[in-house]
């Protein structure tokens, strides 16, 4: 079901611009949120059950409440703009067309976790958008909404800090290294939960969609937003549509809604009337899903994904139809995965390398039937063995690939070429069975 | 002897940016950015200059330059081009795009090509881009277009 919080204001012309934004009711969070308590805010996100929506999903008032009471270092709210994993590209909508309301956010974040300073690191190639978001800034600061001198009785400084093309900065503590001036290698994980560090002082890493959907809920309240969607992924969430599909975009909708719906209503069906193969959910580092009679019962939920073998990620829905080239698909990301594993960890750097070109060889019609047990061996390998997911995500993807499309592989590797395999067309009728 | 040195233009730039940060260290990027708005490209003379200005070792430069892809270590052609490979491009036709921009470009040392990965755009599929400047839903005949202009 589409509902729209996040990008009420995309469609309106000029939404960009200050006068605009405050005609259609930018900043009127603001008074509520600054004559609460921070800790009420915090309560307040935490009763929405407003999870992170960059990937993980984790929820977003706990990581709040991580960050120390008393202290006498500086507090930081970092915002996470990189948007780089393939089939994601909502946030930049947010940047382009709404970009005062993430201000707004990260003004009541900002209040909420006692930061004074906040930097949104947004990726190099967003030039544009990154243009956009200053002049946003900019306007901002000279209506003494933002800054020293603002009327506000929680200052807040912002300061976009632009990436040069890393996926792993997307990765919050690279996020935080790059920030440091260094190479975005991730960070050992603490063993118990506790805030980010940046320079040693506390700090708070949200995506930029996490920290739009802020707003709403401190005006609204926590029950408005649990209005929406599911008991466990309360709230809606700019899901996107991209490939072999009639009308690729961002729909914002509420959690829980039906992926065949989207798929056909919203998106208008696979394009030239295809038949639909495979569905990658949520982003290109989320399993892909096969065109059955189960994909009628996946909703777009994290429970619901999950219990589907895959994720839901970054809502980023890459489709495709019923020619597609399942062994060339699979290549293609293992290509992006190659090209962009930091290096750190060795399973990751030589694990990354290796099933490219295991893949690679199948395409070339140089591999053998057992080189597809290496490749899961190497997949399995690289598995839970590093610093950061990026190679846990990578094993996800291959073992996605070989347990729904295993015998596509088989034929390529025994014809030296792609073999069509044929595709259902999934019936239109209810989910059938339920999912555990 | 080092040859380069920021603009007074750019340093000043500079001397704004440090002050929105904690620390000189985190400077890295915005300075390499400004480094390379410059010059078009980073120069090892550079990385020493921005080390020193940064107060860090010179090769934790050379480490960071060499780790992002967005730095070129030397000059580039004029006109950039930055064509998508990942997958919801190509699905959507990447290949014949980049083909098309190869054979309309082979003559002409003005056009730097590259195959990149997911630059965001994948709604726009196929998608390049010319000097940083998105162009999405490609067709050979949008290309000729932008390729038109410039010539």
């Amino acid at each position: 079901m589409i509902v729209k919080i996040v990008s009420e204001k995309f469609d309106i012309p000029n939404s960009h611009t200050l006068k605009i934004a405050k005609e259609h009711g930018a900043y009127s969070a603001l008074n509520t949120a600054l004559s609460k308590s921070p800790e009420d805010i915090i309560n307040i996100i935490t009763e929405s059950g407003l999870r992170g929506k960059g990937g993980g999903g984790a929820p977003t008032g706990t990581k709040w409440s991580l960050m120390p009471k008393k202290s006498d270092k500086p507090h930081y709210l970092i915002i996470n703009g990189d948007e780089s994993e393939p089939g994601t590209f909502k946030d930049r909508q947010i940047l382009q067309y709404d970009p005062h309301l993430l201000i707004e956010g990260i003004i009541i974040s900002a209040y909420a976790i006692n930061a004074h300073e906040a930097y949104i690191y947004i990726r190099g190639e967003y030039k544009f958008f990154i243009d956009r978001f200053q002049e946003a800034i900019n306007e901002a600061y000279a209506a003494n909404i933002l800054g020293n001198n603002s009327t506000l009785s929680h200052k807040v400084n912002i300061t976009i800090h632009r990436g040069a093309g890393a996926y792993i900065c997307g990765e919050k503590t690279a996020l935080i290294e790059s920030l440091e001036g260094k190479r975005g290698h991730p960070r050992l994980k603490p063993k118990r939960p506790e805030p980010e560090y940046y320079f040693g002082n506390p700090a708070t890493v949200n995506n930029v969609e996490t920290i739009a959907t802020v707003p709403f809920i401190v005006e609204n309240g926590a029950s408005a937003y649990r209005q929406y969607g599911t008991e466990k992924s309360p709230g809606t969430m700019l899901f996107a549509l991209s490939g072999h599909i009639n009308n690729p975009g961002i729909y914002e909708m509420t959690y829980g809604s039906s992926l065949v719906e989207f798929i056909n209503e919203i998106g208008g069906g696979v394009k030239n009337g295809k038949k639909l193969k495979a569905v990658i959910p949520g982003g290109a580092s989320t399993p892909v899903l096969k065109a059955d009679e189960n994909l009628a019962c996946i909703m777009l939920d994290y429970e619901s994904m999950r219990s589907a073998g895959s994720a839901l990620g970054t809502g980023g829905a890459i489709i495709m139809d019923e020619d597609t080239d399942m062994v060339e698909a699979l290549k293609n990301l293992l290509e992006f995965y190659h090209h962009e594993s930091c290096g750190q960890c060795t399973p990751c750097r030589e694990g990354s390398g290796w099933v490219d070109n295991i893949v690679g060889a199948i395409l070339d019609g140089v591999a053998q039937e057992k080189d597809l047990d290496t490749l899961l061996d190497v997949a399995k390998t690289m598995n839970g063995k590093t610093i950061c997911v990026f190679a846990p995500a990578v094993a996800g993807v291959i073992e996605g690939f070989l347990k729904n499309f295993r015998e596509e592989f088989e034929n390529y590797i025994s014809e030296g070429r792609f073999v069509k395999s044929p595709v259902e067309a999934i019936a239109e009728a209810s989910c059938q069975t339920s999912l555990e | 002897m080092n040859t380069f040195a920021f603009t007074p233009k750019n340093e000043e730039k500079f001397s704004n940016i440090l002050k929105k940060y904690p620390h000189p260290q985190s400077l890295m990027l915005p300075s390499l950015w400004l480094v390379q708005e410059q010059e078009g490209f980073i120069s090892t003379d550079a990385m020493e200059y921005i080390a020193t200005k940064i107060e860090v070792a010179p090769i934790e430069v050379y480490r960071v330059v060499t780790f992002y892809t967005m730095f070129n270590l030397e000059k580039i052609a004029p006109y950039h081009i930055e064509v998508c490979k990942t997958l919801s491009c190509k699905l959507c036709g990447q290949d014949e795009i980049l083909k098309y921009i190869e054979e309309k470009t082979v003559n002409s040392d003005k056009f730097k090509i590259s195959k990149v990965e997911c630059m965001g755009a994948c709604g726009g599929a196929p998608m390049m881009t010319l000097n940083g400047v998105y162009h999405e839903n490609l067709t050979t005949s949008k290309v000729d277009e932008i390729l038109r202009e410039i010539k």
